[in-house]
């Protein structure tokens, strides 16, 4: 197959997803930094836009973004890509770099904590603003530089997150240390953490379709932060954010989130304003294989168990 | 960008890689076998809303949109590349409550069908309520069991 062949099949199936792909009832959790445990339904593609508005002391404020590609690969993978960009105001508007991001179910089955493996690879410049995590030594005064001179700076990163999540009475909690090492310039491994808890608005389901039910809401709250590195790990020099989340899970496979953060101590930016919006296919796998002329595939939900 | 594009034809690749290695049609004799696996205590549990009247109700809308693509509309199995097992089969009608939700709970990661921890545990009896209901007669009669 050539190249253009292979683009445009690719494009014609990513046209006709959005034209006649089947949409999935979504049941999102509300975080925006925090991962719990619960991985993409296999087959499915979560496609998802975020947003975040923030203040700077010392400079202008910013809003940025990112797009994320989230696909369920297998019931226990679940593999994303993200395309972040971000505006200064009184500055201009950058393309920030791509990440990849994997993670792995390391049980079977449910267990009092439920551990998940995440491994992802950066390729951003020093523009890059999302705050997807905060780690290190990362504070306010390091997105004080002017677009132009902090797209110079370039960074490939390994980051590795250990999420233990579990989920009790309705209740989710999650804590997810981070370990991140950046590739270039021989700089040292740095750490920082994202925890978080939710609960959806009502534990019972209604009878009737709604959107306004109860249980299409779930809200929490969720902390992240940075741990310094390795020479200099602990709290110093650091910033830490709270921020209560909230997400609306619609019947039209539509899901909203919002979340205002709110920086703790000095190095922190006072006030962060982030939002999200997402809807989920199923079938994407199976659409892919098919329109690249492979057997249908992707079985979600596949069996009760048993060797076949 | 010829970075980018490379990054997202190793994406596609990938994803078609998991797609191609998906999970064979089932073998009838074999389907049920998580059943099995129940352990004694989680089987024995019973379903705090086997007498609420909107469980089965609230369990269908649930089934709808989170297991029908699977499983059929009407639990009768999956079709074409969504080969979820029958809930209507015997293995599944005679399970008792407690071994339904046990593998609602934990899913078959192995085998494609995720936890369902994420539904918290009043909706996934619901869910038991109506996957039970698929085997009374009145039920019965408005999908084809396979």
């Amino acid at each position: 197959m050539n190249s253009l062949s292979f683009f445009a099949r690719l494009g014609f199936g990513l046209m006709a997803l959005a034209l006649f792909g089947i949409p999935a009832y979504p049941q999102e959790s509300p975080y925006i930094v925090t991962y719990d445990h619960y991985l993409e339904e296999p087959g499915s593609l979560d496609v998802e836009y975020f947003s975040t508005f923030g203040t700077q002391r010392a400079g202008n404020d910013f809003h940025s973004y990112w797009v994320e590609f989230e696909y369920g690969a297998t019931a226990w993978w679940t593999t994303e890509v993200y395309l972040d960009g971000q505006t200064t105001f009184g500055d201009s508007t950058v393309f920030t770099g791509f990440r990849w991001e994997n993670r792995f179910r390391l049980l079977q089955r449910e267990h009092f904590i439920n551990p998940v493996l995440y491994i992802e690879y950066e390729n951003t410049n020093g523009a890059d603003k999302i705050l997807k995590e905060v780690e290190g030594h990362d504070v306010e005064a390091d997105f004080g530089d002017p677009n132009s001179l902090a797209r110079e700076e370039h960074d490939h990163e390994l980051e590795f997150k250990l999420i233990l999540s579990k989920t009790f009475k309705g209740w989710n909690v999650a804590l997810n240390p981070i370990a991140t090492k950046n590739l270039t310039g021989g700089e040292p491994w740095e750490f920082g953490y994202a925890i978080g808890t939710s609960r959806p608005l009502a534990l019972k389901a209604s009878a009737k379709a709604c959107n306004f039910c109860a249980e299409n809401f779930t809200a929490g709250v969720e902390m992240y932060g940075g741990l310094g590195e390795r020479h200099s790990f602990g709290l110093n020099e650091t910033s830490h954010y709270l921020a209560p989340v909230v997400a609306w899970n619609l019947p039209s496979s539509w899901t909203l989130r919002l979340s205002p953060g709110f920086g703790l101590n000095d190095n922190s930016h006072r006030f962060l304003l982030r939002w999200g919006v997402s809807r989920e296919f199923s079938g994407f796998g199976s659409a892919i294989s098919r329109l690249f002329g492979g057997k249908p595939g992707g079985t979600p939900g596949g069996t009760l168990g048993g060797k076949q | 960008m010829i970075r980018l594009v490379c990054v997202a034809g190793f994406f596609l690749s990938l994803s078609l890689l998991a797609s191609a290695q998906a999970i064979p049609p089932s073998s009838q004799n074999t389907l049920y076998a998580e059943m099995a696996k129940v352990p004694p205590k989680a089987a024995a549990r019973g379903n705090p809303l086997a007498r609420d009247p909107e469980a089965i109700g609230a369990g269908a809308k649930l089934y709808k949109q989170h297991c029908a693509e699977c499983h059929g509309e009407t639990g009768e199995g999956g079709h074409g590349s969504k080969k979820g097992p029958s809930l209507r089969a015997p293995e599944v009608q005679q399970a008792s409550a407690g071994a339904l939700f046990w593998v609602l709970t934990n899913g078959v990661v192995r085998r494609g069908m995720p936890v369902w921890s994420k539904l918290p545990e009043p909706q996934r009896w619901q869910l038991v309520s109506y996957v039970k209901s698929l085997g009374s007669p009145s039920v019965r009669a408005e999908g084809s069991p396979r």
